[in-house]
């Protein structure tokens, strides 16, 4: 579905990514994990065309999509959320719902003006459908709250209500489960399989939550520096001794008496 | 349209009937077909600046072009007014493309003093190629439709309020609509607006060339209702008061383009008796409304109506 074949990016002296290749199946929820500043949110703006890679390709369904603008990669069918909440604040929870179906609608200034007969039809298409992914993702009784009101926990998943109404195949989840609770984390999990298993959308998520990513991720690649350490099912990732050193440190840099199970 | 719009709808399409009948005196229906050839470019940049979210200080630019190009092809041409005015129209709009190709990379301040610099460059063309330069020029023929020509001032009223109310019901339906909102969300977060797949550009450049329109039209009935133009009320002053009118109407809201529009016009009107200490109380008033009310006045109309029934609804 997804392939990132040999990305790399640097700002200014800095790498940010160094010749990164991996594939993202059809149907599978790929997370993506590393420490801070390993490059995945660096990936997902490459991937949505917000950055241009130095090197490299991005291919999604046989395309090369590197050089298409956000917009043309959106319609292609890859929507996104994004790490720090991108929602329409002074604008309904349903209203957020309703610009995500933008794209896949089209009346325009003059015949929105003269309130064209096709054009209520369709206003009322885009009401229903947007009602129907709000019951979806258990929003329906924020409808008419503004986006900017909602807990964070509802926002994140306020976004991801707003990117399935694009009607994408891919999601890209930039740190869904940021700020957070445990509740709030369970129930984004869930929304999450069901998007995957009843909408049939792949996912890539980048996440921090390694509780979340293991429960729910059918692969992970794992970035450090830069550059892919490890790729797998989440229980080989786990048991990689190169990601156990990225994440916990090498034993060396652990102070003597030092024990990591208290 | 949402019940309120329809109330207020049929409230201004009552005042518009209402006024010339109930009150038969020239200099009051003057004063009103100065306001509403102020609403419609308020209601221009309310969509651009309080929806959309772009600013502009270049909208006399427009309003002049609109004045000036529909005289001259009335005057000297003899095009009929209505193609004059929407030939206006045309010019504008692809001014406000040509404008929206340094706007679209500009953002706040700076897309100010872009448009800024746009107004000033219309009024240095219309002083110095302008016909009659600075002093402007006359005998602009009156407004006519179909044979049928407006000279009387009721009938001016009527052509102009006319049009405000038809420009209001259409910016109504735009703004509740697909459009109307991603203009909204533009004001909001580009960024999200392109992993939506709205195409950023052409809607801002759409929604630059209907503030232009607006204004336009609106400088075409001026300039064949005044019947004499000359630069000077197509200067930045004008800008600053077609945005002191939407800001003080309430910037957030259509109708207050249209109220703010009113106030503005007809203030300087009642602070008459003040003689020379008018303009000072004028500055005094928008300095004190705009300190206690912030929102603008048909936005806080709104709450303080929501919370009275508020307390309508609570003693049931």
């Amino acid at each position: 579905m997804l392939s990132i074949k040999e990305i790399s990016k640097s700002f200014g002296g800095l790498t940010a990514l160094r010749q990164i290749s991996f594939d993202v199946k059809k149907g599978d929820i790929k997370a993506l994990i590393g420490p801070n500043g390993a490059g995945k949110t660096t990936l997902l703006n490459i991937v949505s065309g917000i950055y241009q890679p130095d090197n490299g390709e991005v291919i999604f369904l046989g395309e090369k999509i590197v050089h298409l603008a956000p917009t043309k990669i959106a319609r292609k069918g890859i929507s996104r959320t994004f790490q720090h909440v991108e929602l329409f604040g002074n604008m309904t929870v349903i209203e957020n719902i309703m610009v995500g179906r933008h794209a896949k609608t089209k009346s325009g200034f003059f015949s929105s003006g003269f309130k064209l007969p096709f054009v209520m039809k369709e206003e009322r298409e885009i009401q229903r459908k947007s009602e129907e992914i709000l019951e979806y993702i258990n929003l329906g009784h924020r409808k008419d709250e503004y986006a900017s009101n909602l807990p964070i926990g509802e926002q994140r998943i306020l976004e991801i209500g707003r990117a399935l109404a694009t009607e994408p195949r891919l999601v890209l989840l930039d740190e869904p489960a940021a700020g957070l609770n445990m509740r709030e984390t369970r129930n984004l999990g869930e929304i999450i399989k069901k998007i995957r298993e009843e909408l049939k959308i792949t996912i890539v998520l980048v996440e921090h939550d390694m509780d979340l990513v293991m429960r729910i991720s059918d692969s992970v690649t794992v970035l450090n520096f830069g550059e892919v350490i490890a790729d797998g099912t989440p229980l080989e990732v786990q048991k990689n001794p190169e990601v156990i050193v990225a994440y916990l440190g090498d034993e060396e840099d652990i102070p003597r008496g030092y024990n990591a199970h208290t | 349209m949402k019940k309120g719009d329809s109330i207020a709808f049929f409230v201004l399409i009552f005042l518009i009937i209402l006024l010339p009948v109930l009150s038969g005196s020239t200099y009051t229906l003057t004063v009103g077909i100065f306001s509403g050839i102020n609403a419609l470019v308020a209601i221009g940049l309310c969509i651009l600046m309080g929806y959309a979210g772009q600013v502009s200080l270049g909208q006399a630019g427009f309003y002049g072009i609109g004045a000036y190009v529909s005289s001259v092809l009335s005057l000297h041409i003899g095009l009929p007014i209505v193609i004059s005015t929407i030939f206006a129209m045309i010019v504008a709009a692809i001014a406000a493309v040509i404008l929206s190709v340094p706007a679209l990379r500009l953002k706040g301040h700076y897309l100010a003093v872009a448009t800024l610099g746009f107004g000033e460059i219309i009024y240095i063309i219309l002083n110095e190629w302008g016909p009659g330069g600075p002093s402007g020029f006359g005998d602009i023929p009156h407004f006519s439709l179909l044979g049928y020509t407006v000279d009387s001032t009721t009938g001016y009223f009527y052509l102009i309020w006319g049009l405000v109310a038809a420009v209001m019901f259409f910016s109504i339906n735009l703004i509740h609509s697909r459009t109307g909102r991603a203009l909204r969300a533009i004001h909001e977060s580009e960024l999200a607006c392109n992993a939506m797949g709205l195409n950023v550009v052409a809607l801002k450049i759409k929604v630059f060339i209907l503030s232009a329109v607006y204004a336009s039209l609106a400088g075409s009935l001026y300039a064949h209702y005044v019947t004499f133009i000359s630069p000077s009320s197509f200067s930045l002053f004008y800008s600053i008061l077609v945005l002191m009118m939407v800001i003080v109407g309430g910037i957030t809201n259509l109708w207050g383009a249209i109220i703010g529009a009113v106030v503005i016009t007809v203030l300087p009107e009642l602070l008459r008796r003040f003689e020379e200490l008018d303009v000072l109380v004028y500055g005094l008033i928008l300095t004190l409304s705009l300190m206690f009310f912030k929102k603008g006045l048909v936005p806080i109309l709104i709450e303080k109506i929501k919370k009275l029934r508020g307390f309508a609804v609570a003693k049931h």
